[in-house]
């Protein structure tokens, strides 16, 4: 080993407390991005793994009902590989002990000789053998612990038929499980059966029949060619268009969770990356002033400025590699327990996970690029340094009264604040980047918080204000406007507001968007669209009112005519102007007034559900009521679906906010606690030499954490700005189609970030004590400036 | 006293011509050297005695090539070293010359041996640290850091990391600036022995006119310009040397 890596290995001791404040920000930078890179390919992986070997199928099409022959034109289609026709529909369950309304998807297993796609895992149990036997959703069983042997009421097709469970299973078409218009998953009221295809085309009028198929195509194959063949061939049979796994329900949520976590990863990793970086400079930057002898003593004793640039440079490696394997280890750690915590929301049968290399590696990279945008300024100054002028001492600062003093304000000061004061106005550009760096640790801190209140916001403004009622019901069929009538009549019903929803592709020049039209009641209060102020808005009596986000994608302003086309009845198409916009936070949607839509449908007054409101005590009876009706397909409600939803949420949410808060505060205890020590390396012969003057203890200590406050408080302000930047970009990064999250941040956020960096502070004042209090008087008197 | 050797004839080291050095310190432009000529020739103890301010330092600096002169030329037997790039500089700082500075300038994580060796680990032809050290009897010392060495000690230390790679030149800045007058002719005799032990061209600047006597050459500065020069008749040797 040479001298030089000897003189690195001991100040790499030396400097321990300022290695460890920058291994605590790499810590918690490559954690977080460990975390959230490792969690991301494990469910990248496992669905890319499920998806191949349980053999999720590529096209989907639903109708009204196709003979089975059919199937074959089907398959003759150009590009199309399998086939596997279906039956499938939605049916009310009943569970013994459980009141409340519960809809189940039931989805026809393959029959002999049929391809298998969507195969199933089976958990537990076996496939059905007899007729009336099913395998049931793992997490609809988890929740109400349903084992094999069970038995299991369903309403088919109005018939009360008792079903035996054969088995637990999970399938790839429905690793996230949401009953189709709801905006939450609900797993205690919504649950996926498969049964055989011969039983059950029975009981929904399908004999030698399908309503559903699932398509396969060959490598060459076009989709939309392929699509739009398809919606050819179905189209008489009442079909509501073909579409590729984009527009699949659970294989669209599962993508809009992988791409909000890579915008975590890149955006979380940017930002730390940034404050590591910045903290590196100050530290190194410091390292190379109090080293100029050093420098100029290597230099003149021959070592090539190359030599000297590569010894600091060695020493900014450690430094920052000190704090990569732990920040691995952590990561891992962390990333493993989320995708645990993704488990439960998403129905995988395993998980697929690994601390890949390339992450490994990344990681390193990440540690060297923070050095390297760090240091390049302190690396520079070592490396150009010139012999003679390092040998110099630095020009003595020079010193002005500060701006409060200027502003006749001095005499409110005493000598202590004013030689603070002084003090971070004689290097403004340093008590800069010590505000800054502090400001970035409260930054973090604040955009760590604001998940949870995001979410709230969410659910109080699509519920508390766009739909307010108790029981949503729909019907298995547009239905007409005696039901709501009926509805009404029932004990216990207070309100009753009818909807029509109609299934319509969109469009507006080039750009397109299937999603339901709804139409609603005109002076309607158990749902309301709301103006971009969040105020009920007016349905126009002409005209559709869009998510102002899908205007955006269709490229649409109020007046333009757009054309819709609807995917059901007489799959009409016309020319309707964009009344306006309203807004809303989850998913986005087309309305209008229910007359409105029905004249467009050239229907009667057809409904397709209702919005009800009860008296609180009469809602068993009238949930009993509406399950004996053949004609209610099912019956959600509302606030159990937002309190299993929170249920579900709060854990992970948790979870997250706890594990970005350590990080975040790793950060700015890092950041704060180096501020203090590089003051008090910059301030120790001065401070000395006030205790020499007479100062006490308490008086030079006083002085030394008035400044770091005196930071830590001016770094408050521009901190939650920089964390209402820093969530900005987040939630711009998470727009889409499915949510937009509000930038709503939390008055405790802010409470909690400032009260985490002052409380570093404090601690880092009395870190710094001890080496205070321990000043060598006599030492720093000798040594010369 | 000893008798000086006569160095007139010996090869000439330094040649410098119309030295001019200017800079700036914060706000202050700072006139260092105001045309220097000066020949300094192998073998020679030189002493450059002058105030504080009157440029001595930056002369060593120019001479030992940490610094280059506003105007003027200086070689280094025929070699220029005025217009010379940093690489070629370093070469030279690397091969020919040993500096002791005033604070020692140790580095403060290694220990005496490991300062000696943080040189010789670079030269060509190095003596081993630890003859280096027995030059200047730190024999004893030699596992300790500085911090755990006297100022007297610590400026020896510095001494035998100068002359461990057989320097051509030894320039000292002020080597006895920090020291008590005991302290200082220990150090004294240590640059004098190995002033006669290697040959090498000795050059000390001081502020302190006593060390002049044992000089074969005193050149007095004084604001930036040579003010005067004399050959002593005889080396005193630094064990009579008082103030």
């Amino acid at each position: 080993m040479s001298v030089l890596h000897r003189k690195l290995l001991r100040e790499l001791r030396q400097l321990r407390g300022q290695v460890v404040a920058i291994a605590l920000v790499m810590i918690g930078g490559i954690g977080m991005m460990v975390m959230a890179l490792s969690n991301y390919n494990a469910l990248s992986q496992t669905r890319a793994r499920y998806y191949a070997e349980y053999r999720f199928a590529e096209v989907f099409a639903q109708v009204k009902r196709a003979p089975l022959p059919l199937v074959e034109a089907v398959r003759a289609i150009p590009g199309v590989r399998e086939a596997a026709p279906r039956v499938g529909g939605f049916v009310n369950l009943e569970l013994e002990d459980y009141d409340e309304p519960i809809t189940g998807q039931i989805v026809s297993l393959p029959a002999p000789g049929d391809p298998e796609l969507n195969h199933l895992f089976l958990r537990e149990g076996r496939l059905p053998v007899a007729d009336n036997e099913v395998v049931l959703g793992e997490a609809f069983a988890n929740v109400h612990d349903l084992r094999p042997g069970d038995p299991l009421t369903a309403i088919l097709n109005g018939r009360r038929q008792v079903l035996r469970i054969s088995g637990i299973g999970l399938s790839p078409e429905f690793v996230y499980q949401i009953r189709p218009g709801d905006v939450f998953p609900d797993f205690a009221r919504f649950g996926v059966l498969w049964m055989p295809r011969e039983p059950l085309a029975m009981a929904f009028d399908m004999d030698g029949a399908f309503n559903d198929l699932a398509l396969t195509l060959t490598r060459e194959a076009r989709e939309q060619d392929v699509i739009d063949a398809l919606d050819a061939l179905l189209a008489p049979y009442g079909a509501i268009g073909a579409h590729g796994r984009d527009l699949q329900m659970s294989h669209r949520f599962l993508s809009a969770e992988l791409d909000q976590l890579q915008v975590m990863t890149t955006l979380f990793t940017t930002i730390f990356l940034g404050v590591a970086a910045f903290l590196l400079n100050v530290v190194v930057g410091r390292l190379v002033s109090t080293q100029r002898e050093q420098i100029a003593v290597l230099k003149a004793f021959g070592y090539s400025r190359w030599e000297v640039g590569l010894h600091y440079a060695q020493l900014v490696l450690l430094m920052v590699n000190v704090g990569v394997l732990p920040g691995l280890a952590l990561g891992a750690w962390f990333g493993r327990g989320m995708a645990r915590l993704y488990m439960t929301f998403y129905s995988f049968p395993f998980l697929e996970w690994s601390l890949q290399p390339s992450v490994i590696a990344l990681a390193f990279g990440f540690a060297l690029a923070a050095a390297a945008l760090g240091t390049a300024g302190g690396l520079r100054r070592a490396f150009a340094m010139a012999p003679a002028a390092a040998m110099r001492p630095e020009a003595p600062p020079v010193f002005h009264h500060t701006l409060t003093e200027r502003f006749g304000l001095g005499l409110l000061l005493d000598p202590t604040a004013r030689m603070i004061l002084r003090n971070l106005e004689r290097r403004p550009l340093r008590s800069l980047m010590s505000v800054l760096g502090i400001g970035l640790g409260i930054g973090i801190l604040v955009m760590s918080s604001f998940q949870e209140s995001a979410i709230e916001e969410m659910i109080g403004v699509q519920f508390g204000f766009a739909q307010r009622d108790d029981l949503a019901v729909t019907f298995t069929e547009p239905t007409s406007a005696r039901a709501a009538q009926e509805l009404a009549a029932l004990p216990g019903v207070l309100r009753v507001e009818a909807f029509r929803s109609a299934a319509v592709q969109l469009r507006h020049g080039h750009r397109s968007y299937r999603t339901a039209l709804q139409g609603l009641a005109d002076d309607g209060d158990l749902k309301r669209v709301l103006d971009d102020q969040l105020r009920p808005a007016v349905l126009p009596a002409e005209g559709l009112l869009l998510t102002d986000y899908l205007a955006g994608m269709l490229a649409a302003r109020p007046g333009d005519l757009l054309e819709v086309e609807f995917l059901e009845g007489h799959r009409r198409t016309v020319s309707v102007p964009l009344a306006g916009t309203v807004r809303e936070y989850l998913g986005v949607g087309a309305y209008a007034r229910r007359e409105y839509l029905n004249r467009l449908l050239d229907e009667g007054s057809a409904l397709s559900g209702a919005w009800i409101s009860l008296e609180p005590e009469q809602r068993a009876s009238v949930i009993t009521a509406l399950r004996a009706r053949p004609r209610v397909a099912a019956v959600t409600d509302r606030a159990a679906m937002i309190g299993s939803f929170r249920e579900t949420m709060a854990e992970s949410i948790l979870t997250f906010t706890l594990i970005s808060g350590v990080m975040a505060a790793s950060i700015a205890i890092g950041v704060v606690y180096n501020a203090s020590r590089i003051t008090l390396a910059e301030r120790g012969r001065e401070l000395a030499s006030l205790r020499v003057l007479g100062y006490t203890r308490g008086e030079v200590r006083a002085l030394l954490q008035g400044e770091l406050f005196t930071l830590s408080f001016l770094a408050l302000v521009p901190g939650f700005l920089l964390g209402l930047g820093m969530s900005w970009l987040l939630v711009q990064g998470f727009v889409s189609d499915l949510y937009r999250i509000p930038l709503v941040l939390p008055a405790a956020g802010f409470a909690i970030a400032g009260l985490v960096v002052l409380a570093a502070t404090a601690l880092s004042g009395l870190l710094v004590r001890r080496r205070l209090d321990h000043l060598d008087l006599v030492a720093v008197l000798k040594i010369r400036e | 006293m000893q008798a000086t050797a006569d160095h007139r004839s010996a090869e000439v080291v330094f040649r410098a011509t119309g030295l001019t050095k200017i800079y700036r310190m914060g706000d202050v432009e700072v006139h260092a050297l105001r045309g220097v000529d000066l020949e300094l020739r192998a073998g020679e103890f030189v002493v450059l005695l002058g105030a504080s301010g009157s440029g001595k330092s930056t002369l060593l600096n120019i001479l030992g090539g940490l610094d280059a002169p506003t105007a003027g030329r200086v070689e280094c037997r025929g070699h220029p070293l005025t217009g010379a790039g940093d690489e070629e500089l370093t070469r030279f700082r690397r091969e020919h010359v040993g500096f002791v500075f005033q604070f020692y300038n140790l580095i403060p994580s290694l220990t005496a041996r490991e300062n000696v060796a943080l040189v010789t680990e670079i030269a060509t032809e190095p003596m081993a640290p630890e003859a280096a050290l027995a030059l200047v009897d730190l024999t004893d010392r030699m596992d300790h850091f500085p911090a755990q060495l006297s100022g007297g000690e610590q400026q020896r230390v510095a001494i035998a990391r100068a002359i461990a790679k057989r320097p051509d030149v030894l320039l000292c800045d002020e080597p006895t600036g920090a020291l008590d007058s005991a302290t200082g002719v220990r150090v004294l005799e240590a640059l004098e022995r190995t002033n006669l032990e290697t040959g090498a061209l000795t050059v000390v600047i001081t502020h302190n006119a006593v060390i002049a006597r044992m000089a074969d050459r005193v050149i007095h500065l004084s604001d930036g310009r040579i003010a005067g020069e004399e050959r002593n008749a005889g080396r005193a040797p630094p064990s009579e040397l008082h103030w």
